[in-house]
């Protein structure tokens, strides 16, 4: 009787999420699929796909895509996994934490708005190299702007976990590697590294997967310098109205995500006894 | 005082503050190659601060650390040639057991067949051959004690700094690895350091202990030394169970407790200097009342396998702990009788340097007297 009455209410609890999954998440991707497997008269086809991969364009796009969400992610955990070991080195780390976090709570549009701000003709970075008697230069719709503001964008995200796996290290551990002979650089390379990569890869999952669908900072910063399957998409669903290739593309861009949480999830050590 | 060989550490008037707090008092303390050490204290005494400052965790706010008679203030850790199994063993979890014991002789640059042997030979010295292979979680405490013993030996360390190892294991393991770890030392000829709370497992194991308190040295001696001759109230009190009484030292050999006259055996103080008495409970027996020197009554007994431990009151009130292989009955009068060299007295703020003198200069009378 009362385990029944416990899992029935352990049940209720989950009601709200799970309409929101449905309605949300669940409904749009069978949409999604649904539409890029059929024709206009709802006949099954895998015309679209035929398409997408036949054309050198779409496979460029997907190339572009993948490349520049490779790179946003390289330059953030160059700069986040430093920044994440200072951090944690630091007496008030939680304060200066919040400092680095703050940035996420102000809309992503409005940042964006502010660089185009920045970087425009007339904007302060060529108002300030004008200064030095430099003509304005053309900042904005380059490759390496789109980088900057994207990259500037994703830090705190990559930041968080690897601080995070980091705070997790007992301290007695780089202690001990000390104790052991080794300096500060073997340290860092045998112990606290191998122990702060489920941050590292959850770091790289968060920026890596969202990089891969970019579109708004690649229109506003990117302009047409820079085209991936983010730009694509809305292209298709908003200009051209050729929803079924656009949903096709989504859902190339969707098992390529699920390709990237399986190479970066988080297996579990085994004992290996290879050497026995 | 006949030993010239230059000591394997050394301390020389070595004190470390915190803002205002005093943590370590002008430490002095010399360990010889090869021997067995105990810092032992409660915590909070600087025996764990001492055993940093050798590593070279924590760096001194004044005096000298020498190694082997070279300053080594500002060697780093990792250039030292020690070694420390920590209290919670800091194995590496990345790790299995044989790259943590390897990690030491990798990082020293050794080629692999000399790294497998290293580990080979250290786990075989821990008797946990079997165990290379295995991921760290997978194993008991005790077999990790072992495996932060074989990590930090296979470095060839000088001298291995052990930070109350034994403390996280149950009563038997403890006793057992006390043995072994004697063992190895004696095996290796290398300097042992160990910190420890416990009292029992610093007179077993220890060649020469060294009592701290409130950041001071209070003693330092071979465990019969400071289990038998406590220099103060801390020292009697901290190792071993004692009865602490009050008494006046009437002239040499002569002291006054509980209302009545004693034949001991110290000498060399002011003549009725205020004093410490101390008697052992395992040095008192009970007795008839006609046989006793003092008349207790019976107060409390509890069995401990071995032995009762008994508390029992005298005329004037003073509470006694002995240790009887016969077991009594409570309320009962019965007589308290110890010998004379079993009354161990102690003087007030009396330091080791006086208390040595003194010792020194009475032997001699007893020694002129018999001529």
């Amino acid at each position: 009787m009362m385990p029944k009455s416990k899992k029935q209410r352990q049940l209720f609890y989950v009601v709200p999420y799970s309409i929101w999954l449905i309605l949300f998440v669940f409904a749009p991707l069978v949409l999604l699929l649904f539409q890029s497997l059929t024709t206009s008269n709802g006949d099954f086809t895998l015309h679209n796909y035929a398409v997408y991969f036949a054309s050198g364009t779409y496979l460029k796009m997907t190339f572009n895509s993948v490349w520049y969400a490779f790179l946003i992610t390289l330059i953030t955990l160059l700069i986040s996994y430093p920044t994440a070991y200072l951090l944690n080195q630091l007496k008030q780390k939680q304060f200066w934490l919040l400092l680095v976090i703050l940035p996420t709570w102000i809309n992503l549009l409005l940042k964006t708005y502010a660089f185009v701000g920045l970087l425009s003709k007339t904007g302060t970075v060529n108002n300030f190299i004008g200064l030095l008697g430099i003509a304005p230069q053309q900042l904005l719709f380059s490759d390496w702007s789109f980088l900057l503001v994207a990259a500037y964008i994703e830090i705190p995200f990559m930041i968080l976990p690897i601080f995070n796996s980091l705070a997790e290290i007992n301290p007695r551990l780089e202690q001990a590697s000390h104790d052991l002979g080794a300096n500060k650089w073997q340290t860092l390379r045998r112990v606290i590294l191998p122990l702060s990569m489920p941050g590292i890869k959850a770091g790289i999952q968060a920026v890596f997967i969202p990089s891969l669908s970019l579109f708004m900072i690649t229109r506003l910063i990117g302009g047409n310098r820079v085209i991936t399957l983010g730009t694509a998409i809305e292209e298709h669903f908003l200009v051209t109205q050729n929803w079924r290739l656009g949903s096709t593309i989504g859902v190339i861009l969707i098992v390529a995500m699920v390709i990237i949480m399986i190479l970066t999830r988080d297996r579990v050590r085994k004992s290996s006894r290879k050497r026995g | 005082m006949t030993n010239t060989s230059t000591p394997i550490i050394e301390f020389k008037n070595v004190g470390l503050s915190y803002d205002d707090d005093e943590i370590l008092k002008n430490i002095d303390l010399e360990l010889e190659a090869g021997k067995f050490y105990t810092l032992l204290g409660p915590s909070g005494s600087g025996k764990t601060t001492i055993l940093n400052i050798i590593s070279g965790q924590l760096k001194v706010t004044h005096g000298d650390i020498l190694f082997e008679g070279n300053v080594i203030n500002d060697v780093p850790v990792e250039k030292r040639r020690m070694n420390t199994v920590f209290q919670d063993y800091g194995l590496f979890p990345n790790m299995n057991v044989f790259d943590n014991v390897a990690f030491g002789p990798s990082i020293k640059g050794l080629s692999k067949k000399e790294i497998k042997n290293k580990v080979t030979e250290m786990l075989s010295l821990v008797k946990l051959s079997q165990y290379a292979d295995r991921e760290i979680t997978e194993l008991s405490g005790g077999q990790r004690q072992r495996v932060a013993i074989a990590r930090a030996l296979a470095n060839d360390p000088d001298v291995l700094l052990l930070d109350e190892p034994l403390s996280a294991l149950d009563y038997k393991l403890r006793k057992e690895m006390q043995y072994e770890l004697r063992e190895i030392q004696q095996r290796l000829g290398i300097t042992f350091v160990f910190v420890t709370h416990d009292q029992e497992e610093a007179l077993a194991m220890s060649d020469w202990i060294y009592v701290m308190n409130d950041g001071v040295i209070q003693q330092n001696g071979s465990p019969e030394d400071i289990y038998d001759e406590p220099i103060n109230h801390f020292v009697a009190d901290f190792i071993g169970e004692s009865n602490i009484l009050d008494g006046i030292m009437k002239a040499d050999y002569l002291v006054h407790f509980t209302g009545k006259d004693f034949e001991n055996v110290d000498a060399g103080m002011r003549p009725n200097e205020r004093v410490e008495v101390v008697l052992r409970p395992e040095d008192l027996d009970l007795t008839t009342i006609d046989n006793g020197k003092l008349v207790v009554t019976i107060d409390d007994q509890s069995f401990r396998g071995d032995y009762y431990e008994i508390t029992a009151i005298d005329d004037d009130g003073n509470e006694w702990q002995v240790q009887a292989t016969n077991k009594s009955k409570i309320g009962e009068r019965v007589g308290l009788t110890f010998d004379p060299e079993d009354i161990h007295i102690m003087r007030f703020n009396e330091s080791e340097n006086d208390f040595d003198a003194r010792l020194e200069r009475y032997e001699d009378d007893v020694d002129d007297a018999k001529k």
